[in-house]
Formats: C-alpha cells, structure tokens, sequence
C-alpha cells in the first residue's frame, strides 16, 4: 500500500512514525484479508444491504425541524450566519 | 436497591415502595462509591436524572403505568441525547453538544426513564477493549486489570457494577454481545432494521444497530419493546409488525430446535470456555431443545469480509469530521486542505486512523473490485450461509468469544489479533440477524464470565428471548454479582 496516497485521500496528515507502524500493520491486515481469494466469487451477487431495500420514498411535505437551535451555532468558526474557513485558493 | 433489575425498579416503584428519587440517588451513590475503581461513564447528568426521576414519582403518583417510568437506564456516548454531550470518546467530537434526541432516546423519554448518564466506548465503537478511549479506559468490575470488552465496555460495565439498571448500546461487530460476554451481563443485537438509527453516529451504516444490555432477558424484551419499531427518520429501519417481546417470556421452548454449528467449535476456543458453552447447550437440551447440527462453512471468511466493509463504509461515514461544521477544528492552518488534515490528524485517535486508511484503500481506485466488490460477494455467502442453517434449526447456538476478557493492554499492539476476537459475532451483522449473548458459566481462578450467544432468523427475537429467559429461569449465572 502506497500509505502517502492513501493517507491524502483520507485527508490525514500522518507523522513518520504513523506512517511506518501504519504500513507495516496494513502488510499484515492486507495479507489477511486476501484469503478471500480462496473463494470463488465469480457468479456471486454482492450484498450491500440485508434487508434488500431499494429507494425509500416519503410524502414531500413540511414536517417540524428535528431542532429549534441553528445549526451552525455548533460550527468552531462563523460568523452573521455562515461559516467560516481558511483561504480556499 | 441498584441492584434491581428493571422489572424488579417497577414493581417496587409501582407499588410505591420505593421512589424513582430514591432509586435515582441509590444508583449515584453506587456509582460515587465504585466508579473510580470502574470508570464505565463519560459523562453523568446527575441533576437532569434527578429531574426526571421527580417528573416520574409525579406521573407514578397520578396513576400513571409505563414500562420504564422512573428506572435509571444509561446511554453508550454514540447516541445523542439533546443538550448533552455526545463525544464518541474522540477528542474530534469532544465538546459536542447534541441539538436533538435520537429516536431511541425520545422513546426511552416516552416510556419515563430516567437517563443517568454517557458511558465510556472504544472511540467510534472501533474497538474490542474500551482502550481506544479519549477519555479513558474502563474496568472489567470482575477483575479489575481486565478489559471490559468493547466497543460497549462502559454500557456493560455499568450494568456488571449495578450503576444503572440497563444500558443501551450498538453493536457492529459485536459491541453489544463480546463486552456483555466479558462482564456476565445480558447483550441483545437486534436484526439490522428493528431498532432505528436515526441519532445513533454512524460507523458503519449496513452494519450498525444499537440494542440493550441488562441484567436479564425479561429486561431486555421490556426494552426492545420501547425501542423498536417503524422510524420515518431512519429510512433503513424495516416497516414489520413489532411483536410484544415480554410475550415470548411465556413462551415453551420444549420441541424446538437448537442448531450447534460445527465451524464454531473447531478452532482457538480456550478449553474451559467451550465446556462452559457446551455446559449451556446441554441445558437447553434439557429444558426440551433438541439440538441438530448445522454447518456455516464461511466462518473463516468472516473477520476479513467484515474488516474491509466495516472499515469502507466507516471512512467515508467519518469523511464529514473537516473542522468546518461542528466538533474540533485545528488552530494550525493557512490553508483549507491543510486545515482538514491537521484537524483529522489531531482529532481522531490511532484506530480510527487505521481502519480509515485501510476503508479508504479498498475503496480506491484500482482495488475496489479485488477488495471491496470482493468482500460484498463474501458477504453474500455468509449471509446464504445462515438462511440455510436457519431453515434446518429455530435458533443457533455459539460461543460469543475464544476466550473470556483479557488483560489492559495485552493486545493493544497487534491489531489483527484484536481484530480476531470479533471472530464469532461478526457474521450476525454481516447477515443482519438478531444475535444474543447470555452469561453461560464462569471460568478460571478470577472466575471470570463466558457468553453463550443465541442467534435466530430475521425479525424473530421472540425466539432468541423465549430461549434466553428459559435458561436464566434454570441457572443463576447471571445473577452472580461481580466483586467490585
């Protein structure tokens, strides 16, 4: 596992000492896991989800908010009702 | 008076022996007396409870019947309660204050309990020790330098030292059943769909279902009865009929079938845990059960299958902790990516940093297909696995774990191994079945617990409680009380 790649795509910063105990570790879990390739998997569905539940639909109406608080009150930073963030670009 | 067990609380409250107050403070008392030793909760709301426990004698003294009306019960600190703080001990949510009840909790409110407090967890639920805590770590009230199981140690620790009535927990891979098995108490999983998770932070969203530990079955069907059920918030939770679950405690078990699995008791169970297994079995055996031997061939698959979907569905479940919208952001940014991954970094703890990366790997582009892909296909067969061992038996009966709790820290360095531990409640999850762990024996010179896991078909955890409560009307296992 390339661990630099995967850790940006994580949005993780690891330190030199995650990144070597992490890789060596991930060696270990990969090598586990790929006993899965003991079976034969060819003509088999993949399960998602047990219940084999597809869209869930409901009625389009108004219901009352599941909190009177704003939202964005709990945010670390905002300000006049948005957020706030570090320069973008 | 903690020790009670709910339906105990009840008929006592009921019959105004005893005031919701009253039992209210016995059980803080307990706590204050053995929590240092202990350390099951994050967080208690010692003045909230003691408010509710007043609203409850008020609803008591005008007459009113409900089935939780004034017991203390407490909750795993995944589950939000408004106004409390809901931490998933992870340094990442630890000043979140949750803007609104989960649904289990408004039930729990519906029925007049009282919520005594957060218990202690292994961070995201990721964890079979309660190690992974940025708290700290939990006891086992049994042996005090042992792990308590996880994720739900802190719930099941709580009801082992009587510092509440019940719990609630969630179990993904087992967090309910393996720490109720470590701490002789009674842990129900769900089917996936019976218990709504809207409220409940998500881990691993296929997964995931939050059910009772309690220090009886009776107790547990009280509880499955207040939160089970249709949620219009959790789309995911299964529109089926809910039975009343303290019927089955009537229920004559005599003539069903008990399927025995073989796989189960082939490989790494430690010597003394089997026989105390085998001991349960023989017990339902005489208390009519005939048992039939069952075959799940894909046992050996199951910790890998479940490492690579729990470990998906749990990074991009955790991709919405950036720093922007709530929880911990990092003070050491310019610019927004870096914000988001020093916020990442500094926020979440090594497990969950582990198992993101290894979600985020089998995900990514080029090992989807040999990963991911591939272990859906597995689950499918685990999931075939149990329908057809179903079709032969009414219920299965398991071991919960190899071996009972291990010591703080004796595993806390191999992942893998800790991993392992989960090797016989995974499957449940992986095919959605209801899964359920009862003290069966003690074993050892600490005399430590062992969980005899009883497991059904879909929806059927009538079945499961009819069977558990005949055991525990014959043996007195879990009533045993733990030493601290």
């Amino acid at each position: 596992m390339d661990i630099e790649h995967v850790a940006k795509l994580a949005r993780l910063k690891l330190t030199d000492d995650e990144k070597e105990r992490f890789s060596n570790q991930m060696g270990t879990i990969i090598e586990y896991i790929e006993k899965l390739n003991e079976l034969d998997t060819k003509n088999v569905e993949p399960t998602a989800h047990v219940l084999g539940l597809n869209n869930v639909f409901r009625e389009d109406g108004a219901t009352p908010p599941i909190t009177e608080k704003d939202p964005i009150e709990d945010s670390p930073a905002h300000s006049k009702g948005h957020y706030e963030v570090p320069k973008i670009i | 008076m903690h020790r009670t067990t709910i339906t105990q609380a009840r008929e006592l409250l009921q019959s105004k022996k005893l005031t919701s107050v009253q039992l209210t403070e016995a059980v803080f008392a307990r706590i204050d007396a053995v929590e240092d030793k202990v350390k099951a909760y994050a967080h208690l709301m010692r003045d909230k409870a003691l408010e509710q426990a007043k609203a409850a004698d008020a609803r008591i003294a005008k007459g009113e019947e409900r089935p939780l009306l004034g017991v203390p019960i407490a909750l795993k600190d995944l589950i939000c309660a408004q106004g409390s703080r809901t931490t998933c001990a992870s340094k990442i949510l630890d000043q979140f204050v949750a803007p609104y009840n989960a649904t289990v909790v408004n039930r729990l409110n519906d029925a007049g309990a009282v919520i005594v407090g957060k218990t202690n967890m292994d961070e995201f639920a990721m964890g079979s020790s309660n190690e992974n805590s940025s708290h700290h770590a939990t006891m086992n009230p049994w042996a005090l330098d042992r792990v308590p199981g996880g994720s739900s140690g802190g719930s099941a620790a709580a009801v082992a030292a009587h510092e509440c009535m019940a719990a609630l927990g969630s179990d993904t891979g087992g967090s309910i059943r393996q720490p109720s098995a470590f701490c002789g108490v009674t842990g129900l999983k769900p089917t996936y769909g019976r218990v709504s998770r809207f409220g409940l932070v998500a881990f691993a969203s296929s997964l995931d279902q939050i059910g009772p530990i309690t220090k009886s079955v009776a107790d547990a069907a009280t509880l499955m009865n207040v939160i089970g059920g249709k949620d219009p918030q959790d789309s995911t939770s299964a529109d089926v009929p809910l039975p009343d679950f303290t019927q089955a405690l009537n229920q004559d078990i005599k003539g069903m079938k008990l399927g025995i699995p073989k796989e189960y008791f082939t490989s790494g169970m430690q010597p003394d845990v089997e026989k105390a297994v085998q001991e349960g079995i023989r017990t339902l055996e005489s208390l009519g059960m005939e048992t039939v031997e069952v075959t799940l061939p894909h046992l050996d698959y199951a910790v890998a299958t479940y490492y690579i979907i729990a470990c998906a569905e749990a990074s991009t479940n955790l991709s919405r902790y950036d720093g922007v919208k709530y929880g911990h952001r990092s003070s050491k940014s310019d610019n927004l990516i870096n914000m988001y991954e020093n916020t990442r970094s500094e926020g979440f703890g090594e497990e969950v940093k582990r198992r993101i990366i290894l979600g985020t790997f089998v995900l990514s582009s080029g090992y989807y297909d040999a990963y991911y892909l591939k272990g859906q296909q597995v689950r499918t067969l685990i999931k075939q696995d149990f329908e057809n061992a179903l079709e032969k038996c009414d219920v299965i009966a398991a071991p919960v774990t190899p071996y009972p709790a291990f010591k703080m820290g004796e595993k806390l360095d191999d992942p893998l191994q800790m991993y392992l531990a989960d090797i016989y409640t995974i499957s449940a999850n992986l095919a959605g079945i209801p899964a359920m762990s009862i003290p069966c024996g003690f074993v050892g010179e600490e005399n430590l617990p062992v969980g005899l896991q009883l497991m059904g078909k879909h929806f059927d955890e009538s079945n499961l409680i009819a069977v558990g409560h005949k055991f525990q009307q014959a043996t007195d296992f879990h009533t045993k009380q733990a030493p601290v």
